[in-house]
């Protein structure tokens, strides 16, 4: 009895210091927001760089080869076409070798992977590839690193591509690897110059090294426009857990956290979840900013893409498709080593228009990273 | 005669229902039932199937060992999860640091698994024991805790190494590994699958031939009457959630010692649920898991193959439900069928000795 009495206690106790500290929070934000009209005062902004005009210079288009022959395998990572964001990029990609390149549509094959699945059935999907004569084969995703390396070296005469990977080092894998970290660096100043709270959010699916590199371009940009300004970080799950990437619901509550505590504008690199991120900063009327593709134009994101301010662009699209363009053309060395800045390889979107007034101000930081004045941190 | 029917015709009946249940399945969605069977069948013979299947079966058959172990007491081990990628996670961390000799190495490497996979569920245990918590929500939790407690140590700064965009740990040398069966181009049979059935040898001993085994059937059929019998319930509890642990310790070992060699972060999970169903299939037999292990290991198998040719690979989680389902329905109607059957016997038995004495005294 005394037992109960004691837990009835700390409950009533813990009930009454939460609720404490929800009124102190929510004091403690009103106040900033409040004044944002002054919030220039408060939020001190650097000017943007100046001198760097050096604009990106895309690497020099290749012409369009002939992909008529060309027997194309594509091995997605977990949700498969229709995620919205990573897999889909690459299905774009695809699509674009189909209607440029004359890559027959029968001449194609994409399969997925399961989740949980062991590490055998991704060997054993990339070898499915290889025994029925598809060449090259796009692995997408890094988790198909192990298996790659395995099935790569079974079989040398067939080219392979697998994306987010650089670690597989046989002359027959061509490394598609971006730099996250630049791109997320250019929405971290969008986000710092928007802002009137002087406090962003930033939503990341799984705690993991990849959407550690968004994170942190994504706090350096903004600090390098607002040195005052405060990132307020959260993860959906932890390393190692992949439902992050899928959860919808958690990504709602997650960004309705930040928002509640005073973010305005919530950057999620959060694939599936981002879903969720959108729809609780629609019902704030606050701005989001999305993620490998330009989610503005995403069909199933239609009714939350007043919201969306920007998106950070991973052009896997691009990537897949310059593979498969430079394999049809027997020469894959013109590729560049990181899809970056410097080639269009990641960006941010402009559509809807939310970030024409600032666009002077983050081309010059582009121009600054592509210059090399700034580097941005791919660890936060 | 009787007993060959009641264990056999379940399992076979269970099997035909799935199947027929996925025909249906498949005729609606507009897939020829036909060409998913000869798919599946044809695959065993391509590539390095045959071989992840039986690589696949034994891993699914210790899960399923360590289920059983807790079923046993009527324990429900839903940890099994988390105890099974904790262990594998230190083992590996462990056995990448160690320098040792070979067969030594590797021992280390199973003790430390084992030891980490019983403390884990030992936390279980005890408040099952002291506190009277039900196991099945501890070990659910634990599971999450272990989620957690991997991401802590396999992070860069901790244990962890950056390789691409992966983490992993130290790899573990070749002096711990444990060595496997080379087949060529068919792939790899892991060292552990001999391991996996020497597992299933202990357990099929320790059940029916010592007082232990005894006492854990016992505790499990009635606690009451096994505590009046001199069996001590706590006790019994906590060994078994040990030894439950103990051995899904090792299931995450015959990947990590015969293929990968380090914990990382896609290092594959759900074992332990797998591990639960290949049990409730296989009755908590030593044999009968084995070829629910295996039955299991084909239809994952089988996924890859049908979504290789169009079908939806969705079909094989349809299969593996249903199967396990009606596994359960299958035996409890056998079970009442024979009941029944054993009542009408022993009636006619009675009327038969009822009647001859009565024609005895006629004579």
């Amino acid at each position: 009895m005394r037992i109960r009495r004691g837990f009835v206690l700390a409950a009533a106790v813990l009930t009454s210091a939460l609720v404490l500290a929800g009124c102190a929070r929510d004091t403690g934000t009103t106040e900033p927001a409040g004044g944002g009209g002054t919030s220039g005062e408060q939020c001190a902004r650097n000017p943007a760089p100046t001198g760097g005009a050096a604009a990106a210079t895309p690497a020099p288009a290749q012409p369009n080869a002939d992909g008529s022959g060309l027997k194309v395998g594509l091995a997605y990572d977990i949700g498969g076409r229709g995620d919205g964001s990573f897999n889909d990029a690459a299905a774009a990609g695809l699509e674009k070798a189909i209607s440029d390149l004359g890559v027959a549509q029968g001449n194609v094959k994409e399969l997925a992977a399961a989740a949980n699945e062991s590490e055998d059935a991704a060997a054993t999907r990339l070898r499915q590839l290889v025994s029925e004569g598809y060449n090259p084969i796009i692995a997408v995703g890094f988790k198909y690193a192990t298996a790659l390396g395995v099935v790569a070296a079974e079989a040398p005469q067939v080219q392979f591509a697998i994306v987010d990977d650089s670690s597989v080092e046989l002359p027959n894998v061509t490394p598609l690897i971006f730099a996250e970290e630049q791109g997320s660096f250019l929405v971290g100043a969008a986000a710092a110059l928007k802002t009137t709270t002087c406090k962003i959010g930033f939503v990341g699916g799984v705690e993991q090294p990849l959407i550690q590199k968004f994170e942190a371009g994504y706090v350096q940009g903004a600090k390098a426009v607002a040195p005052d300004i405060e990132v307020d970080v959260k993860y959906l799950s932890p390393a190692g857990d992949f439902t992050g990437f899928n959860d919808p619901a958690k990504g709602q509550v997650v960004a309705g956290g930040e928002l509640d505590g005073g973010a305005d504008v919530i950057y999620h690199a959060a694939g599936a979840s981002g879903q969720g991120v959108f729809q609780a900063v629609k019902a704030a009327d606050k701005l989001a900013i999305g993620v490998d593709s330009d989610q503005y134009n995403v069909p199933a994101y239609a009714d939350t893409k007043d919201i969306i301010m920007t998106s950070m662009l991973k052009r896997v699209d691009v990537a897949v498709f310059d593979y498969i363009n430079a394999f049809a053309a027997g020469d894959t060395s013109t590729l560049p080593e990181v899809f970056d800045l410097k080639v269009d390889g990641v960006g941010y979107a402009t559509s809807g228009g939310k970030v024409d007034d600032i666009a002077a101000d983050l081309d010059a930081y582009k121009a600054a990273i592509i210059s090399g004045s700034i580097t941005v941190e791919t660890t936060p | 005669m009787t007993r060959v029917r009641t264990v056999l015709l379940p399992p076979a009946l269970a099997i035909v229902f799935a199947a027929l249940l996925c025909a249906v399945a498949l005729l609606i969605s507009g897939d020829s039932p036909l060409t998913a069977l000869r798919v599946m069948i044809t695959q065993v013979g391509e590539g390095t199937t045959a071989i992840d299947i039986l690589n696949s079966g034994a891993i699914y058959y210790i899960a399923g060992l360590a289920v059983a172990i807790g079923f046993q007491m009527k324990l429900f081990n839903i940890g099994i999860e988390g105890q099974y990628r904790l262990a594998a996670c230190v083992a590996a961390i462990v056995g990448g640091a160690l320098v040792l000799p070979p067969v030594l190495h590797t021992i280390v490497i199973l003790l430390v698994a084992m030891v980490v996979g019983a403390a884990w569920a030992g936390i279980a245990a005890l408040l099952k024991a002291f506190r009277g918590v039900s196991e099945v929500i501890s070990t659910i939790m634990l599971n999450f805790l272990a989620t957690g407690l991997i991401a802590f140590l396999i992070r860069p700064d901790s244990f962890g190494l950056l390789r691409g965009n992966n983490i992993s740990t130290d790899p573990i040398e070749p002096s711990g590994q444990f060595p496997g069966v080379s087949f060529g181009s068919s792939g790899t049979l892991f060292g552990m699958v001999a391991l996996a059935a020497l597992l299933g040898l202990g357990y099929a001993f320790l059940l029916n031939r010592t007082r232990f085994g005894f006492e854990l059937r016992a505790s499990g059929e009635s606690e009451t009457a096994a505590t009046a019998g001199g069996v001590n319930a706590r006790r019994m509890t906590i060994i078994a959630l040990l030894m439950s642990g103990a051995v899904a310790g090792l299931v995450g070992l015959p990947e990590l010692l015969g293929r990968d060699f380090a914990y990382t972060l896609t290092s594959p999970q759900g074992y332990g649920f797998t591990g639960i169903a290949v049990a409730l299939l296989g009755r908590n037999h030593p044999f009968g898991i084995a070829l629910g292990a295996l039955l299991w290991a084909f239809l994952d198998k089988s996924a890859l193959a049908l979504d290789n040719v169009g079908v939806p690979r969705e079909i094989v989680l349809i299969m593996q439900g249903s199967v396990v389902l009606s596994v359960v329905i299958a035996y409890e109607i056998v079970r009442r069928y024979e009941l029944a059957a054993e009542q009408r016997r022993v009636a006619a038995q009675l009327r038969a000795a009822s009647a001859t004495p009565a024609e005895e005294v006629r004579a």
